[in-house]
C-alpha cells in the first residue's frame, strides 16, 4: 500500500475516520452542549484536558512523523486581522450554540435536536460568508497576513522545546484540576 | 440554584449511563492517535468547516442556482461534493449516534439542563438561540479559516500561529459570553 491513499478508498476511510472522531467526542462527553458550557464557566475542565492532550500527544507524533518524512504539515496562513476577529466571533457563536462544528455533528447523531437547528445556523452562516467573501478577501484578510507560519520557527527555537513546556503546563493544570476537583468532592 | 444541582456529569439515562465515563485524557490521547493516523494516511488534518461550507454550497444552490454557486470565488475553491470532507462529517455524525446507542445514553434532547436552569424549559428559545449561536459560529469558523479541529486541534499541534491565536482569542470571547449569559442572575 503506498500512502497517502486516494480516489474510492480515501472516501471509505473518511466514513472510518469521521466515525472514530465522532465517536470519540461523544464518549468523551463533549457532544454535550452541558460540558462545553460548562467549560467556559470554569465548571467542568473536560473540554481543556481533552484538547491539550489531543494537541501534545498529536503533536509529538506528527512531528516525529514529519522528520522521518513521512507527513506534510498543513499550515493555515496566519492572517491575524481574520483569525482574531474570526476566533472572536466563534466563541461567542460556540456558547449560544453549545457546540463547536465537530461536536455539533456527534450530538446530533446523539439525539440532541437543538444541535440540529444549530447546524441548520451553520449552513445559513456558510452561504452568508461566501456572498461576502470578495470583500472579506480585499479588506480583512490582507491586515496582518504572516503567511503559513509556525511557532517554532517564529520564536527561533526547537519545536520540542515548545512541546517539553506544552506538556509541562498541561501536566501543571491537570494536576491542579484534579486536586480542587477532589477537595470540592 | 447552583448549576452542580440540576447537571451531575453523565447524562441520566436509563441503564448504561456510566460507560459514557471515558477519561477525558484517553480521549485526547484516543484524538492525538487519530490525528497521526489521518496525516499519515491520507495526507489530511482533521477539520469539519472546510467541507461544511461546501454543504452551505449545495444548500445554496437551489435557492441562488449551480451557476451562480460555482461562480462565486468562496465556493470555487470547494466545490459542493461528496468528497473526503464531506464524508468525513457523515461519519462525524455517525459516530456520535454509534457511541451513544452502545452506551445506551441515545436520547432526543430539546433542552438541555444547564440551559433549562437559566433560561426555563421553552425548546422555541433554546431553537432561536441555537440557530443564531450556528450562524455566528459558522461565519467566525470560516473568517478564521477553521473551526476548533482544523485550527484548533490540527492548527494547535502543528503549532500555527493561526492556531494559537484562533484558541487565545476564542476561549477569552467564549468566557465573557458564558459569564454574561449565566452569571448575572446569581
Amino acid at each position: 500500500m503506498t500512502l497517502p491513499v486516494t480516489g474510492t478508498a480515501a472516501l471509505a476511510l473518511a466514513l472510518v475516520f469521521g466515525f472514530a472522531f465522532g465517536f470519540l467526542l461523544h464518549r468523551g462527553r463533549v457532544a454535550d452542549y452541558n460540558t462545553i458550557v460548562r467549560q467556559f464557566l470554569f465548571e467542568d475542565f473536560t473540554v481543556l484536558k481533552i484538547m491539550m492532550t489531543a494537541i501534545v500527544v498529536g503533536g509529538v507524533g506528527v512531528f516525529l512523523m514529519a522528520q522521518f518524512g513521512w507527513v506534510k504539515f498543513h499550515i493555515k496562513p496566519a492572517d491575524l486581522l481574520a483569525v482574531s476577529l474570526g476566533a472572536a466571533l466563534f466563541g461567542v457563536g460556540m456558547v449560544l450554540y453549545g457546540y463547536c462544528p465537530g461536536t455539533a455533528l456527534a450530538a446530533i447523531g446523539g439525539g440532541s435536536l437543538h444541535a440540529l437547528v444549530g447546524a441548520g445556523g451553520m449552513l445559513v452562516g456558510g452561504i452568508l460568508y461566501a456572498l461576502v467573501f470578495d470583500w472579506v478577501k480585499a479588506v480583512i484578510l490582507p491586515v496582518g497576513a504572516m503567511g503559513r507560519v509556525q511557532l517554532h520557527t517564529l520564536l527561533g527555537v526547537s519545536p520540542w522545546a515548545i512541546f517539553a513546556v506544552l506538556a509541562a503546563v498541561a501536566v501543571a493544570l491537570f494536576v491542579t484540576i484534579e486536586r480542587m476537583a477532589a477537595k470540592r468532592a | 440554584m447552583t448549576l452542580q444541582a440540576t447537571y451531575d456529569g453523565a447524562r441520566p439515562a436509563a441503564g448504561a449511563a456510566a460507560r459514557i465515563d471515558w477519561t477525558p485524557y484517553a480521549i485526547g490521547v484516543g484524538i492525538g492517535v487519530l490525528s497521526w493516523i489521518v496525516f499519515l494516511v491520507v495526507n489530511n488534518p482533521l477539520g469539519i468547516t472546510t467541507a461544511l461550507s461546501q454543504v452551505s454550497g449545495a444548500v445554496a444552490t437551489p435557492l441562488l442556482g449551480a451557476e451562480a454557486v460555482a461562480k462565486n470565488s468562496y465556493w470555487a475553491r470547494n466545490l459542493p461534493a461528496l468528497d473526503y470532507g464531506t464524508l468525513f462529517l457523515v461519519g462525524t455524525l455517525f459516530g456520535g449516534l454509534g457511541s451513544a446507542l452502545l452506551a445506551g445514553t441515545f436520547r432526543i434532547e430539546q433542552v438541555p439542563e444547564v440551559w433549562a436552569g437559566r433560561f426555563g424549559p421553552s425548546p422555541m428559545k433554546r431553537y432561536a438561540v441555537a440557530f443564531l449561536g450556528g450562524i455566528v459560529a459558522m461565519v467566525g469558523a470560516r473568517l478564521a479559516n477553521g473551526c476548533t479541529s482544523g485550527n484548533g486541534i490540527s492548527g494547535g499541534l502543528q503549532l500555527a500561529l493561526s492556531g494559537w491565536v484562533f484558541l487565545a482569542v476564542m476561549f477569552a470571547t467564549g468566557t465573557a459570553t458564558a459569564f454574561a449569559m449565566f452569571r448575572t442572575a446569581r
